[in-house]
């Protein structure tokens, strides 16, 4: 009979004293029933687990990069040099390389994807469109060692006979495209991550797009409008999440090591050149945690590790929330045939 | 029953006599097919192998109100969209038969169907404004057609169409606020509102009021009735009242077929189909 009671909250429970009295079955198991009672308290503990481990690695993170911390302060992100022999460390140049080879990498492959899941959704036939999806998902799944690996053997040749060369002839005015052409370097790196982002965003960006309810196409067409017309409608509806799919190829590019260490060049420079050699914040820290000897060296390649962590994380819950923001949007309006 | 015939079949199923009948007291009219503002010859519609439309012929003169009624999947959504080609937007459909606006075939090869769109505007069922400004959603059409030049005159046209979807009052102080902050009867009166700014001639409304309260409905009744002196009004309805509140004619379609063209007032006196009364009457099994 007990069971029966419906959970409504009296106003005695509510008012006064009683407030307090939490009640812990009513928060834990709306139904009162003890196997879901157990149930719900499981899933809650595996939610607070997920919880604790985030906040223990940014705490052990941080007590661990307190001497560096001491030591440098502020110091540490604008200093240049990086020298684990005089025990000199500052993380501008990994700051630099991170950046400019995750923007290099957008500034390719946010059109390209675009490009794709525009065709995906609202040009290609549903023959081509499935087996074209297909493959995109495919190669979203595809290793970062395994595109390293296709980066030294077939892109860096490949740039250097062909894509360099000519950028230094015709560009060369510009600093960017000057200095060593070697296929190893900033550019390259840029490059192998535009091309490992770009199935990421096509992914997301076709199912933002395909979120978009057709009576909104539907509008638009109603009213004259082209193709193209009707296209930009649809990308205007999923902006926000046109936007958290770029953020999350961001913040996938920020943290992308194997592939990029692999034909970065990995030195810790910064120089004007793409096609000069540099270095990430993954990838040196990749490279050098095993054989960092002393408190200090290790303290700042953990320090490294922080502000990638907690840039990855912001970056990456941005991404989610907007994401998030269209579907949740689109799934409110239905699919709009009468 | 209702086996699909082909278009050349001579052999009619029983229950197109009556539509045979009003085939050819179209005819004895004496109004040419040309004449009429939207006339549509043995249409057949088919979603994939699935025949939802059943050799329409119909003819809707200009500057009337007409309204189409029938049973929930009789096909009334799918005539209304075949007339300004919305339905090629789905896969795997196709048509056949003949449908002319101003004497023109719509589905001629050569027709300009972004051209026939402006000028045959459609309501939907469901309010689907965009998610920009009120401003921005009544002159959409008009920009992408590029029917006005310079900035007054497009705030002259979203005025316009503002005010003759009795909107105007409510949202002029707020033409700058996002189209899904208002109601949802606003924002069917803002897509009827849209689709009037392009001035089309003909006006496609399907159910444009079902989802609204009696007072939003009762606006938009006499909206259609103070619209149809410009345009040529097709509207969509469940409601017999409002079918034979606003329109001139009322067409009754069942199971993909015509089954009755009537002035309005005749088809809720004295129908000529057994099937439309029983329908009008309530007393459908
Ligand atoms: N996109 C579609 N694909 C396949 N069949 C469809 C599609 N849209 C409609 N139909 C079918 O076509 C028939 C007519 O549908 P339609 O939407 O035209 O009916 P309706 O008269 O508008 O009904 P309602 O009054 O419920 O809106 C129905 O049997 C329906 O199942
Ligand atoms: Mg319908």
């Amino acid at each position: 009979m007990q069971n029966l009671q419906p959970n409504i909250p009296t106003p005695a429970t509510t008012h006064g004293a009683s407030a307090r009295a939490w009640n812990w079955r009513r928060t834990f198991a709306p139904t009162g029933n003890t196997g879901d009672t157990v149930f719900r308290l499981a899933l809650f503990g595996a939610a607070f687990f997920l919880m604790l481990v985030v906040l223990v690695m940014i705490g052990a993170m941080a007590v661990n990069s307190l001497p560096s911390l001491r030591q440098f302060g502020f110091g540490f992100l604008t200093s240049r040099v990086w020298s684990p022999i005089s025990g000199d460390f500052g993380a501008l140049p990994f700051i630099y390389g991170t950046i400019v080879s995750s923007l290099l990498a957008l500034l390719i492959s946010v059109p390209l994807s675009l490009g794709i899941a525009i065709f995906l959704v609202e040009q290609a036939p549903r023959g081509v469109a499935r087996p074209v999806g297909f493959l995109v998902e495919l190669l979203a799944a595809i290793p970062s060692v395994v595109y390293g690996l296709w980066g030294i053997f077939v892109l860096a040749p490949f740039l250097r006979e062909w894509i360099e060369p000519f950028l230094a002839r015709w560009f060369g005015w510009l600093p960017l495209f000057r200095g060593n052409v070697t296929g190893i370097g900033l550019f390259t790196g840029g490059i192998i991550l535009a091309i490992m982002i770009t199935p990421i965003i096509t992914a997301v960006v076709r199912d933002v797009l395909a979120a978009v309810p057709v009576s909104q196409r539907e509008a638009a067409l109603a009213l004259g409008a082209t193709k193209w017309e009707t296209t930009r409608v649809v990308l205007n509806n999923g902006a926000p999440g046109i936007a958290g799919a770029i953020i999350l190829g961001l913040g996938r590019a920020i943290g992308e090591t194997m592939a990029v260490t692999m034909v970065i060049g990995n030195r810790a420079q910064i120089s004007a050149s793409l096609f000069e050699p540099a270095y990430t914040i993954a990838s040196v820290l990749a490279n050098e945690f095993t054989e960092a000897t002393g408190e200090l060296y290790l303290s700042a390649l953990i320090e490294l590790g922080l502000i990638l962590f907690l840039v990855t994380f912001t970056v990456n819950g941005a991404a989610r929330l907007l994401v998030w923001s269209v579907a949740h949007r689109a799934g409110g309006g239905a699919v709009g045939r009468a | 029953m209702a086996t699909p015939t082909s278009t050349t079949a001579p052999v009619k199923p029983p229950t197109d006599a009556a539509q045979e009948e009003q085939t050819s007291a179209l005819q004895d009219d004496g109004r040419e097919r040309a004449a009429a503002k939207v006339s549509v010859r043995d249409l057949d519609f088919f979603y994939g192998r699935a025949q939802a439309l059943h050799k329409i012929s119909l003819d809707v003169s200009s500057q009337i109100v007409m309204a189409f009624i029938g049973p929930s999947g009789c096909g009334k959504s799918t005539f209304l969209r075949t007339l300004n080609r919305m339905n090629d937007t789905i896969p795997g459909t196709r048509v056949e038969g003949s449908v002319q606006i101003d004497g023109q075939d719509v589905y001629a090869p050569g027709t300009d169907v972004v051209e026939l769109r402006r000028r045959v505007g459609m309501v939907f069922q469901k309010s689907n404004p965009f998610p920009k400004s009120i401003f921005d959603n009544v002159a959409y059409g008009l920009r992408i057609n590029k029917l006005t030049s310079g900035k007054s005159e497009l705030n002259d046209r979203v005025e316009e169409a503002l005010t003759n979807a009795a909107l105007w009052p409510e949202v002029k102080d707020r033409l700058k606020a996002s189209a899904l902050s208002l109601s949802g009867g606003q924002q069917q009166r803002l897509c009827i509102a849209r689709a009037l700014a392009v001035r089309p001639e003909v006006i496609l409304m399907d159910e444009p009021a079902s989802a609204l309260d009696p007072m939003a409905t009762q606006k938009i009744e006499e909206l259609i009735v103070e619209l149809k002196r410009q345009f040529t009004i097709i509207i969509v309805t469940h409601n017999m009242q409002q079918a034979a509140r606003v329109s001139d004619k009322t067409a009754f379609f069942w199971l993909g077929k015509l089954v009755e063209v009537n002035s309005t007032e005749r088809m809720f006196t004295n129908p000529n189909e057994k099937l439309t009364e029983d329908y009008i009457t309530g007393r459908f099994g």
